[in-house]
């Protein structure tokens, strides 16, 4: 078997394999699964509550802070969480390079776009003007 | 050169039998529901552009907190929310699901049926009772 071992023992050793991250990706994304748990529950309830009010009555309870800050951590758990799980997919059924390069980039630009215009509107409506 | 020749890659190659795909298996709860786990994930992926709509919406001012109204009280609207509803509901029993494997439980096959048929049930059924409650806090359908 010896002859057959084509690792250094240093690659051995940090356990990282091919994709050089290791178990990462693997672990956040049960993290981010817990997390979400709770936090999508809330969602959805802060969601219903504010059926059919008045958009003066919306701004004023998404931008109260407990409510915004479930929302800031709704959305950040979630663009993380959806990141990895998009990647995953995409790593599953697109093979050829130059288009499996592409969706990753686009995948990692939507969440972003998504994560970082969330936050900023959370923010606009706690701090207003 | 010949040897070159002989040993290029252009020759063609015989095709070689492939490992059994999808369609020989029966169809199964548990598999349908793996299925539709990644399915209501990647729904819910494009369904965060509703949530950050809604939410620039609101912080945009009153005529595009309206506009956003107007599109969710829409049959399509209501159609898109009502699809979201159950997929967030489904991927979150799904995912509870996926975190009790990954204690090491629930691998027996009538546990395993049971979990697959739970989360089918149960997302179904919650989805139904947010909507009901929803349309009570809206004080009935309108």
């Amino acid at each position: 078997m010896k002859g057959t071992q084509m690792r250094t023992p240093m690659r051995r050793v940090r356990g990282l394999g091919a994709a050089h991250t290791g178990t990462q990706d693997f672990w956040h994304q049960r993290l981010t699964s817990v997390a979400g748990i709770p936090l999508c529950i809330a969602l959805v309830i802060i969601v219903v509550a504010l059926l059919g009010r008045s958009h003066a009555a919306v701004v004023q309870i998404l931008g109260s802070p407990i409510v915004a800050i479930i929302m800031l951590l709704f959305i950040i758990n979630t663009v993380y969480h959806m990141w990895i799980g998009m990647q995953e997919i995409i790593i599953d059924y697109v093979h050829e390079d130059k288009l499996k390069l592409a969706t990753l980039l686009g995948n990692t630009f939507f969440c972003f776009a998504i994560g970082f215009a969330s936050a900023f509107a959370i923010l606009k409506l706690s701090f207003g003007v | 050169m010949t040897e070159l020749e002989a040993g290029s890659t252009t020759a063609p190659r015989r095709s070689r039998p492939l490992s059994p795909h999808l369609q020989v298996y029966k169809l199964m709860l548990t598999f349908v529901m793996s299925g539709f786990h990644r399915i209501s994930g990647a729904v819910l992926y494009f369904g965060m552009l509703l949530i950050a709509w809604w939410l620039i919406a609101a912080a945009s001012g009153p005529n595009a907190y309206a506009n956003f109204e107007w599109f969710m009280g829409s049959l399509i609207g209501r159609l898109v929310l009502f699809g979201y509803t159950w997929a967030l509901l489904h991927h979150l029993l799904g995912g509870i699901r996926h975190l009790i494997w990954d204690l090491g439980l629930g691998f027996e096959p009538a546990e395993r049926e049971f979990l697959a048929l739970a989360t089918i049930v149960g997302s179904i059924s919650l989805t139904l009772i947010v909507w009901v409650v929803g349309y009570l806090a809206m004080g009935g359908p309108r």
